[in-house]
């Protein structure tokens, strides 16, 4: 296998796997999980050989069928999508071997359907990443969408709804973003990122392509869930089946933070969003305000997973204002948070997805005892949290000195004071987590009104303990590399011209 | 400053930290189990005393371990301050660890293992800040060590354990995540390092009131340190079973955010600096009002812990206010603190542990007459007040000495004053406890015959500190000698 068709290939193996998958469904379900895999560990290979290949030779432009741009769909991997490649094609594997037995006590009945619609969402994702093209994007981004509203709403009761309002409110996005590219398109005549970057300075007085640019802004925001633009993400990632929670909570708004990324400095550029427009001091305002409402939001639940993504819509506050401070440290931490939050989403969320295995819920009182009942879980949850809080040598630590070196560089000390607080906030919220865990003994919630003794929880499947332990392990590895990731990978991600 | 590359530092940290899986491994036989933390306590202060020589010959050992963020590094630089405070958290370790067994199998504590582990853990970091050559790596270790003592704080699992451990938490984390890491940040971002460096590395960097602030910022972001008014975690701690108070809270955990922020002062603003900008004021002013205080406080309390708690709190800043005298005998006065009272601090805490065990007995109300059925006991209690009261025949005396001469030296006479206060506040709440455990009347006496010393493990490490104790007064060395080299390191 030639490393010259690794971009086109970590996106077909599985998006044909997943025709395979739903025939071999039929005839047994017990072939779709391996089949995913398998596509999956292709896709991971593909992604970290095109990295490893950027980092060696530079950005790669591959034509797909040969077609030249900007006639042609092109894909275009540089360091910062290589890096999200990477990232979103692993927690896609990682994932799936986690989901094995929590699909199969969720979701008995649709095993080969949750796979088949499982990969299509990770062909969807890293569709949208390795894509050079703005509207080849835009289907990629709807084919990753109508798949996790299908995964979204096959959970709990009340996730049909929940999914419905995300349907609505994902549309919306996804329509100012066509909308936008539009705009560009009309006065342009191109499609092609890099094309269209060639295009666009002379028209940067234009106001069409002012209101392009926030169109596709504000449909990114919406996909990424950045406040007040949230609404849709709690409920959404409350009542999900686990298995879906744990792929879609740390990719979906990574990825539109990728998306973000790419539109202000590759479509457009870096003069145009910070000097051209003068709206980046109220998006910072607006980062502060999603950090700060997303962990006060967090501070008030009762359920254990709605807290969690509340927390996610904290983080994309720290993403999106990392950016929009517009210097290198500042964007160094968005980018590094990207891969560090991925992380750390996941391991909360993998812990979630254990909890909701063995206790049947994911309210506060279901985390009762569990230190002394599930300690291996609940070492690999602490890990989880000591990166949310920004304890070193995790990776949390890492992404957030970066940030805060950022506020302090463009001397925006609420920004700063908002990443402090929100971290002294996530101490509370897990230490509460932590002491019910630890302090509180294991009840039953099902034992009342029978007569039988509740069964004593125990330890986690190996099948679960052993993914979320890779991922807890990461945490601290990813931690120590740090300067490695930031030397190779993402100083140059940062476009030329900031500071 | 000559310096030679050896991996002992790391080994020094590692020790205890690799000994944490075989302690899980050996739950089942609790003498295996405590076989292998001695082990690892004895190999820990092997390793720290063999690299001794070396820093009196005044070398300094250097080990980098990894570049974590471009141009910063988790390294670790053994130094003359470093290693008084390595000796004596490593040493203590091992007299603790004894103690630890007699006291916890003398109540039958749950979760022993557990127990064992956090404090190899602790033990780890606290050699972690020792011997950092950075800021970020002091900052490393700080933070680990703040997490690994909730376990031991709220060992006993109940409702208090758990309002204390949410207090000790607030202050500790709150601290160092809100105050300590943004004051990292602005200092890296003026310095563009974190290297500790003999003179510091902000001079000519900003303004003396961007710095003021940072130096604020850090003094009470180091909340270990229990300056007031960050100081009431350190009484709601002492929930925890008493090793741990003796070991954490009067040595390890509280020393660490002493030794923090002597580190900041010298190594990151530097002497030179606070002279220019006259900083000391500022440092002196906030250390006295928390000595004074605390012993104030000490005075009314009940319970003998809560009592060795406020009276650390006003030790604690002694250290500090060392430093803040600006002048090489103060300097030296504080950093000879570091190790006096740590040995008689310790002894005291022991002793209040001995006197639990032996008779479930916490407040001083109910220790009358114990000095006749516990007369060991008593006999090393009376001598550790007296070394933390600064009078002879005790090493306390040393360091309360240098800091009256320094004091003078920087003429700040003031300070003579609020240290002489001090001393006898000290002598007030502890004399009355010794003077009503012997003399008593009998019909007063509140302890049956029956009632007798605490098991040998719990008795013997206590008779040791309180020897080692006296034994200072006639031998500082070798940590008078390295507080001198400290000392003349950075004020030539």
């Amino acid at each position: 296998m030639s490393s010259a068709q690794f971009p086109i290939l970590l996106v077909a193996v599985p998006l044909l796997s997943a025709f395979i998958l739903n025939i071999a469904g039929w005839f047994n379900k017990k072939y779709c999980l391996p089949i995913v895999i398998v596509a999956l560990v292709g896709s991971v290979y593909a992604s970290f050989g095109t990295l490893f290949t950027v980092l060696e030779e530079g950005t790669i432009r591959y034509r797909l069928g040969a077609w030249l741009p900007p006639f042609g769909i092109e894909y275009v991997v540089d360091h910062l999508n290589g890096l999200v490649l990477c990232i979103v094609s692993s927690v896609g594997l990682i994932t799936a071997i986690y989901s094995k037995r929590s699909v199969e006590q969720e979701l008995p009945e649709k095993v080969p359907q949750f796979y088949t619609l499982y990969i299509l969402l990770v062909t969807g994702l890293l569709g949208i990443t390795v894509t050079g093209d703005a509207f080849n994007l835009y289907v990629l981004l709807e084919i990753a969408a109508l798949t996790a509203y299908a995964l979204l709403a096959v959970g709990e009761d009340r996730a049909v709804l929940s999914s419905f309002h995300y349907v609505i409110m994902g549309t919306i996005g996804a329509c100012f973003y066509l909308l936008g590219v539009g705009f560009l398109y009309i006065k342009t005549g191109s499609l092609n990122m890099i094309d269209l970057h060639g295009l666009l300075p002379e028209l940067f007085g234009s106001n069409v392509i002012v209101v392009g640019f926030a169109m596709i802004m504000i449909g990114v925001w919406v996909k990424m869930a950045f406040f007040p633009l949230h609404g849709w993400l709690p409920n959404a990632y409350t009542y999900a089946p686990s298995a879906t929670s744990c792929l879609v909570a740390p990719l979906m708004t990574k990825v539109s933070v990728y998306v973000m990324i790419r539109i202000m400095f590759s479509v457009f550029s870096p003069e145009f969003t910070f000097e051209v427009l003068a709206f980046r001091h109220i998006i910072v305002w607006l980062a502060v305000a999603a950090i700060i409402a997303g962990s006060l939001l967090a501070l008030v639940q009762t359920d254990f997973k709605k807290m969690l993504t509340y927390v996610v819509v904290a983080e994309v506050g720290y993403m999106a204002g990392g950016v929009w401070l517009a210097n290198t440290a500042a964007i160094t931490g968005a980018i590094l948070h990207i891969l560090n939050d991925a992380l750390m989403t996941l391991c909360l969320f993998m812990t979630a997805g254990i909890i909701v295995y063995k206790t049947k819920g994911h309210q506060f009182e279901h985390l009762k005892g569990l230190y002394r009942t599930m300690p291996f879980t609940m070492t690999a949850f602490t890990v989880g949290v000591l990166s949310m809080m920004g304890v070193p040598p995790t990776c949390g630590f890492f992404s957030k000195w970066y940030l805060i070196l950022g506020a302090i560089r463009a001397e925006h000390w609420v920004f700063m004071g908002a990443l402090l607080f929100s971290s002294l906030v996530n101490a509370v919220l897990f230490f509460r987590i932590i002491e019910i865990a630890f302090f509180e003994p294991f009840t039953d919630h099902h034992a009342h009104g029978h007569d039988h003794q509740p069964e004593p929880i125990d330890e986690a499947p190996l099948s679960m303990v052993v993914p979320l332990w890779i991922v807890a392990a990461a945490l601290v590895i990813v931690g120590m590399y740090t300067s490695g990731i930031v030397t190779k990978v993402i100083q140059f991600a940062i476009p030329e011209g900031i500071v | 400053m000559e310096t030679i590359t050896s991996i002992k530092p790391l080994l020094a940290v590692l020790v205890s930290l690799s000994a944490v899986p075989i302690l899980v491994t050996s739950n089942r036989i609790p003498n295996v189990r405590e076989a292998w933390t001695f082990v690892a306590a004895v190999v820990k202060f092997l390793i720290v005393v063999s690299m001794l020589p070396t820093v009196l010959n005044g070398i300094e050992i250097v080990y980098t371990v990894a570049e974590v963020i471009p141009g910063l590094a988790i390294k670790f630089r053994v130094d003359a301050l470093g290693m008084l405070f390595a000796l004596v958290s490593s040493s203590l370790w091992i007299i603790t660890s004894a103690y630890s067994i007699g006291y916890m199998r003398g109540l039958k504590e749950h979760s022993q293992t557990r127990y064992f582990c956090y404090f190899a853990v602790c033990l780890s970091a606290t050699i972690g800040v020792a011997f950092s050559a950075n800021l970020l790596t002091l900052y490393l270790f700080y933070e680990i060590l703040s997490l690994a003592t909730y376990p031991l704080v709220t060992h006993h699992q109940d409702p208090e354990a758990r309002k204390s451990g949410r207090k000790y938490l607030l202050y500790i984390v709150g601290g160092s995540i809100g105050l300590a890491l943004p004051a990292m940040l602005i200092s890296y971002n003026l310095a563009g390092t974190l290297e500790f460096a003999k003179q510091g590395f902000l001079p000519g960097t900003a303004s003396s009131s961007l710095l003021v602030v940072v130096l604020i910022m850090f003094i009470f972001g180091f909340a270990k340190a229990a300056i007031m008014p960050f100081h009431s975690w350190l009484p709601a701690a002492m929930v925890a079973p008493t090793p741990v108070s003796a070991l954490l809270h009067a040595v390890a955990v509280v020393k660490v955010g002493v030794f923090s922020i002597v580190r900041v002062l010298t190594g990151v603003f530097g002497t030179d600096l606070l002279v220019s900008f006259d900083f000391g004021g500022i440092i002196i002013t906030i250390c006295c009002v928390t000595i004074l205080l605390g012993s104030l406080i000490a005075l009314s309390q009940d319970g003998l812990k809560r009592l060795l708690a406020f009276s650390t709190i006003a030790q604690l800043s002694y250290i500090v206010l060392g430093i803040g005298l600006l002048s090489p005998k103060g300097l030296t006065g504080g950093m000879l603190h570091i190790a006096m009272h740590a040995f008689g601090k310790i002894t005291l805490f022991f002793c209040a542990g001995a006197i639990f065990v032996a008779t479930g007995k916490k407040n001083i109300s109910e220790m009358i007459g114990i000095g006749r059925r516990m007369p060991v006991t008593m006999g090393a209690f009376f001598i550790a007040a007296l070394s933390i009261t600064g009078v002879p025949p005790c090493g306390g005396f040393w360091s309360k000495w240098y800091l009256l001469l320094g004091s003078l030296e920087a003429d700040q006479m003031a300070v003579v004053v609020v240290l002489l206060g001090s001393s006898f506040l000290n002598a007030c709440y502890f004399m009355p406890i010794v003077y009503k455990a012997f003399f008593c009347k009998p019909e007063d006496a509140l302890f049956e015959n029956k009632v007798q010393e605490a098991p040998a493990f719990c008795v013997v490490p206590l008779v040791i500190t309180a020897v080692i104790s006296v034994v200072f007064l006639f031998f500082p060395e070798p940590f008078l000698k390295l507080a001198t080299m400290t000392v003349s390191s950075i004020m030539g």
